[in-house]
């Protein structure tokens, strides 16, 4: 082979030397360059981050859930208006998969290949993004705060990019397990939940916690069938005097006017997924005009827990903030846990995001997430990520619906996912927002 | 020579697919794969209907039979992989297809003495009924509403930069293709023939010897077998079996794509499948792509808009093209293979009668006031023995368009 | 016992509901021979439109009849514009001209009314009755529920039997040509019979909606078990209609109490199938001439 000519090969040596040294300083995390931004990763330019995800905004299961994307979108419009992240807007595209998860592999498949997403954030649905775990792991695109409680989501060794956010359902099940067991000693506790991994997960948690002996029915429904007035009745033919039910909000007002139509008046304990007030008093407020002695009263009573601030702590500063962003970005949509979900969700990424560094790659966003210790944002107990672990939130506080709003009994619940962890309490307080409702870098 | 011109076409139509795949992107390699699992789904079912009379709105329920086949062969039986490699799908296709077509076989001795919308309610409440059991009942078996994975290799042959969606992209197209060719000879040979004798008068179609009851569970048998390897094939794209991925409105699209394509065509499957699997998709990308504020409407309502643009089109092009588009496309551009000088068709042309449907209109008092029945093509099987039957009643057509449609569906399942 | 008497009467009350759709469903079937799919999205819009009329005015009953009337008009306008260009063609088109509408109606809803939930008022209240200290199961909007439909039932049936309408509305379906020929206006009378549809799926939307909550998909389930319910007692049949529907309704009810929700539907389909192997033109069907 002929030696190459010198001028050539000096350009060779230069640019590889500029190539090196542009490698060096825009290392993220260890310094604070100032150095430029540049297209580091696929979704990133000079001036954007796209984002891509996958949710119900049409379909039998789109009441609810599709408030959660326009939310989060609210939120990251709010930080482009005040500088974005390092100076990038960030652009989420969300596409419509309908909660079936053959459109969920399409619409993940576009966003990756066509529109060359940077990361898939909050994919909704535990059967859907079942359908795009492993295409996303394979291609190494990061898929940060899956929108469902599951347990599945935290295997890092097989899905090193997949992260949970919420609580799973499975400790959700032991802190509501362990406030019946010291609250309800002798009392007869039946079940009522979803028949598939949500109210399966959410059963095993209780009965980490909750003796044998007092279960006195277990009660299942299915989403497509309305009917559930023969297990209503089964829960009151057997005699249980508490129902706990890890129930949607829609089956949660399903249970209420059949208990009513029955004549049959248990103390609820209901998961977070189904105990919304805003949206349980909204799916029986044409019951409530009915009869005058009904009212905001048929929620009242329902225990529940929460992991992100309760709505009806008005002075909470994270509630403050997030009624501002509502009120200006998505004022269409009523304030409720949905929209609270999306906004704090959205939080939580551009926290990751200010991690991840001024010029991140796929992989720095991950490594945020791997190094541990990071920030609670607005969630009330911490979470667990760490290389090891792709849980989310460890905990939650046990709430009584009082007048429309949810009212903390007691401080926030930690546990873990094992059948003998026990559940303590977390006592360091919420850490505020900053004051520019913008996490810092 | 039908076979052999039948292999010519698919092969042509695999090395053009070769070709594509290569030139486009990923995405779009995706999408083809995609469009074939739905392809030779519709096909059978555009065969069941079109050729054999019978009307289906459970293929869905065939798909997902064959999908979950797919999924547990790949669970359960290890050795195939280990013995087979990445060729292990294949047999995994095949033995997919033949548990669906026994299930076929089960549905079509079912619903042998069913006609018209009493065969349709029954399938469809079969559409509905085999997810919600797969999913509720027999979840231990089945992976409950969270389904069970498929994957599959892209063999090392191909070497390491080979994509996996091109290998996605051939391995369904060419399935899906085998599966077209076999369609194809069978619509052509006598079994074809006499399942539109079946289709076109019962009565006659015994007279001369036909088995009726055994003809219509073949086409059973046919049309599931075909669903069950679109399911296979689905599953694979898709990576994934759940129930919430077979509802009811995959029967319900498959029967659009059929009868919107052209019944008893195999090309308007094609034309179907194309519709029903890229046109939600592109409705909803040019609705976001308004970044979500669509007429000033608020984002939720947006997102709404592709379904209802989708209803728009399904129903105007239903009106627009009353043979569907194959039929239309016929129409505009005329008969294009030499087929239409054959003896056999223009037999067939002749003994023309109402294009396929429900032939309850054939059946006692219910087919005594169907509106508009109008002059059967001939008088070879038409009116032979009906007139003592319907004592009379039967209708004149007012419309001759009846006629031109019969006879472009009966061009042959191209 | 009582779960026995509970398990009926609850099963009577939905089965009612069924039957109505399913009396649409035969209604636009022996008129046109046409199976609208559309018929539980229409039924869906016009609770819409209740809804909206009993929000704006404070009072069940004026939103109850607007969504009546607002039932008959949609049918007959659905007839007019989309279904009349079909109704010649192959059977088939009319069934995919009705997806489609189907499809639009349900995207229609969720633009103009959003796609979350929204809660429907019963027309009485949905406390159980009992007597003494048995609990019967239903409540009075239950039997208000079973009423309304029997009554529109035998009004209609009234109507077919005794009154002009109801003959020229008979011999349309039966012998369009004859009727064309004795001077029936056949076009206005299928329009009829789509507004009458039309009505009766109103009725089960306003009926049944209380209990599903309203949103773009709220009848779809609702559709399936009234077309089973036709299928079950005969297409041609208005009698069958009502039947299939109470049949179905309490077969179902009994599966779902006594052996879980999860097994609801593969019991449907036994009980159609087993319903279609002896009778394989539904309940009512008319005797058909046996093919040799």
């Amino acid at each position: 082979m002929r030696t190459p000519h010198k001028a050539l090969g000096a350009v060779v040596v230069l640019t590889s030397a500029a190539m090196a040294l542009a490698a060096c300083s825009s290392s993220p995390s260890t310094k604070k360059s100032s150095g430029a931004l540049t297209a580091s990763a696929p979704g990133i330019t000079a001036t954007t981050i796209t984002i891509g995800s996958h949710q119900p905004l049409t379909g039998p299961a789109a009441p609810g859930y599709s408030e959660i994307a326009p939310a989060s979108n609210a939120y990251f419009q709010y930080v482009n208006a005040h500088g974005g992240i390092y100076g990038r807007k960030i652009i989420y595209k969300y596409l419509d998969d309908g909660y079936n998860p053959t459109n969920t592999s399409t619409v993940v498949h576009q966003l990756v290949l066509q529109d060359n997403v940077y990361a898939i954030f909050n994919g909704l649905g535990t059967p859907t993004h079942l359908a795009v775990v492993s295409y996303l792991n394979s291609q190494k695109v990061p898929d940060v705060f899956v929108a469902s409680g599951c347990e599945c989501w935290n295997q890092p060794s097989l899905y090193p990019e997949t992260f949970g956010w919420q609580l799973d359902y499975v400790r959700e099940g032991k802190i509501l397990g362990r406030y019946i067991e010291q609250h309800f000693k002798g009392k007869k506790i039946g079940y009522f939940y979803q028949n598939d991994e949500f109210g399966q997960d959410g059963v095993k948690g209780l009965g980490y916690e909750i003796p044998k002996s007092q279960v006195v029915a277990r009660e299942t429904y299915v989403p497509t069938d309305v009917k559930i007035g023969p297990a209503v009745a089964a829960l009151k033919a057997a005699g249980a005097q508490v129902v706990v039910s890890f129930s949607i909000p829609a089956f949660t007002a399903l249970l209420k006017l059949n208990a009513l139509g029955l004549n049959y008046n248990p103390t609820l304990v209901v998961s977070d997924v189904g105990s919304d007030p805003i949206t349980l008093a909204g799916l029986l407020n044409a019951f409530a005009k009915k009869s005058g002695s009904f009212g905001s009263s048929l929620i009242n009573g329902i225990i529940t827990d929460g992991y992100l601030p309760s709505l009806g702590d008005t002075s909470n500063p994270w509630i403050q903030l997030f009624k501002k962003v509502h009120d200006q970005y998505d004022a269409k949509a009523p304030l409720d846990g949905n929209v609270l979900y999306g906004e704090a969700v959205a939080y939580t990424f551009v926290q990751a995001m200010f991690k991840a560094g001024k010029n991140p790659t796929r992989q720095d966003l991950i490594n945020a997430l791997n190094a541990g210790n990071f920030p609670q944002g607005p969630s009330v107990a911490p979470f667990a990520y760490s290389a090891t672990d792709h849980n989310g939130m460890t905990g939650a506080y046990i709430g009584i619906i009082k007048n429309g709003v949810i009212v903390p009994q007691g401080g926030v619940l930690v546990t873990d996912d094992s059948p003998t962890g026990p559940v303590t309490a977390y006592t360091t307080p919420q850490p505020a927002p900053p004051a520019s409702g913008i996490p810092s870098p | 020579m039908t076979l052999a011109r039948h292999l010519a076409a698919a092969a042509a139509a695999a090395v053009v697919i070769a070709l594509i795949s290569v030139q486009l992107g990923s995405y779009r390699d995706y999408q083809i794969a995609e469009v074939a699992a739905y392809v030779i789904a519709v096909a059978g079912l555009t065969v069941l209907i079109g050729l054999s009379g019978q009307i289906s709105v459970g293929n869905g329920a065939f798909m997902a039979l064959g999908a979950y086949a797919t999924a547990l062969l790949q669970l359960r039986v290890p050795w195939l992989p280990a013995h087979l490699g990445g060729w292990s799908i294949v047999v995994i296709f095949l033995i997919s297809v033949v548990v669906t077509a026994a299930g076929g076989a089960v549905v079509g001795v079912a619903a042998a003495r069913l006609r018209g919308p009493y065969l349709a309610g029954a399938t469809l409440l079969l559409a509905v009924a085999f997810p919600a059991a797969v999913a509720d009942r027999y979840a231990g078996v089945f992976g409950g509403d969270q389904g069970l994975g498929v994957t599959v290799t892209t063999p090392a042959a191909l070497g390491p930069a080979f994509p996996p969606t091109r290998w996605l992209t051939w391995l369904t197209c060419a399935a899906a293709l085998a599966g077209l060719v076999l369609l194809a000879n069978l619509a052509r040979s006598r079994v074809g023939r006499s399942w539109r004798a079946l289709r076109d008068d019962e009565v006659a179609a015994a007279l001369s010897g036909i088995n009726v009851a055994r003809l219509r569970v073949l086409a059973f048998v046919v049309s599931a077998a075909s669903a069950g390897l679109g399911g296979s094939l689905l599953a694979v794209v898709s990576s994934i079996v759940s129930p919430g991925a077979y509802t009811l409105s995959l029967s319900i699209g498959l029967l659009t794509a059929a009868v919107i394509g052209g019944l008893g065509s195999l090309l308007g499957a094609v034309w179907g499948s194309l519709l029903l699997a890229l046109i939600p998709g592109y409705l909803s990308n040019v609705a976001t792509s308004h970044g979500g504020r669509l007429f000033g409407l608020p984002s939720g309502a947006t997102s709404f808009v592709p379904i209802a643009a989708y209803g728009v089109v399904l129903i105007v092009v239903m009106l627009a093209f009353p043979s569907g588009i194959q039929g239309g496309l016929r129409r505009l551009f005329g008969p294009v293979a030499p087929v239409a000088a054959g003896p056999l068709a223009r037999l067939a042309r002749r003994g023309r009668r109402a294009p396929a449907g429900l032939p309850a209109s054939r059946h006692g008092l219910a087919a005594a006031r169907h509106r508009g029945s109008g002059p059967r093509g001939d008088d070879r099987r038409g009116q032979a023995g009906e007139p003592s039957r319907r004592s009379g009643r039967r209708h004149a057509r007012t419309r001759d368009t009846h006629q031109r449609q019969s006879e472009h569906q009966e061009e042959g399942t191209r | 016992m009582q779960e026995f008497v509970e398990f009926t009467l609850g099963g009577i009350a939905s089965g009612m509901v069924y039957a109505a759709i399913a009396l649409s469903l035969v209604l636009i079937w022996r008129g046109t021979r046409i199976l609208n799919f559309a018929q539980g999205g229409l039924a869906m819009l016009t609770t819409y439109l209740a809804s909206i009329v009993i929000s704006r005015t404070g009072s069940y009953w004026e939103g109850f009849a607007a969504g009546l009337a607002a039932g008959l008009v949609l049918g007959a306008v659905a007839e007019r514009t989309v279904i009349r260009p079909v109704e010649s063609k192959g059977p088939m088109n009319a069934v995919i001209v009705t997806i489609g509408l189907l499809i639009f109606i349900e995207g229609l809803a969720g633009i103009i009314f959003g796609g979350q939930y929204r809660s429907f008022p019963p027309a009485f209240s949905i406390v159980g009755l009992r007597i003494g200290s048995f609990s019967l199961g239903i409540s009075r909007n239950d039997v208000f529920t079973a009423g309304a439909v029997l009554a529109a039932a035998v009004i209609l049936a009234v109507v077919f039997r005794y009154t002009p309408v109801g003959l020229r509305l008979r011999a349309a379906a039966f012998g369009p040509q004859v009727a064309r020929l004795l001077g029936v206006r056949v076009g206005r009378v299928l329009t009829l019979g789509w507004a009458l549809a039309g009505l009766f799926g109103a009725l089960a939307g306003v009926l049944v909606t209380p209990s599903t909550f309203l949103y773009p998909n709220s009848m779809d389930a609702i559709f399936v078990l009234g077309f089973t319910a036709a299928v079950i007692g005969g297409l041609d049949s208005p009698v069958g209609a009502v039947v299939g529907g109470l049949i179905l309704g309490v077969v179902l009810e009994y599966v779902g109490g006594y052996l879980g929700s999860d097994i609801v539907p593969l019991f449907g389909l036994a009980a159609l199938v087993l319903v279609l192997m002896v009778r394989p033109s539904g309940l009512f069907s008319a005797a058909t001439t046996r093919q040799v």
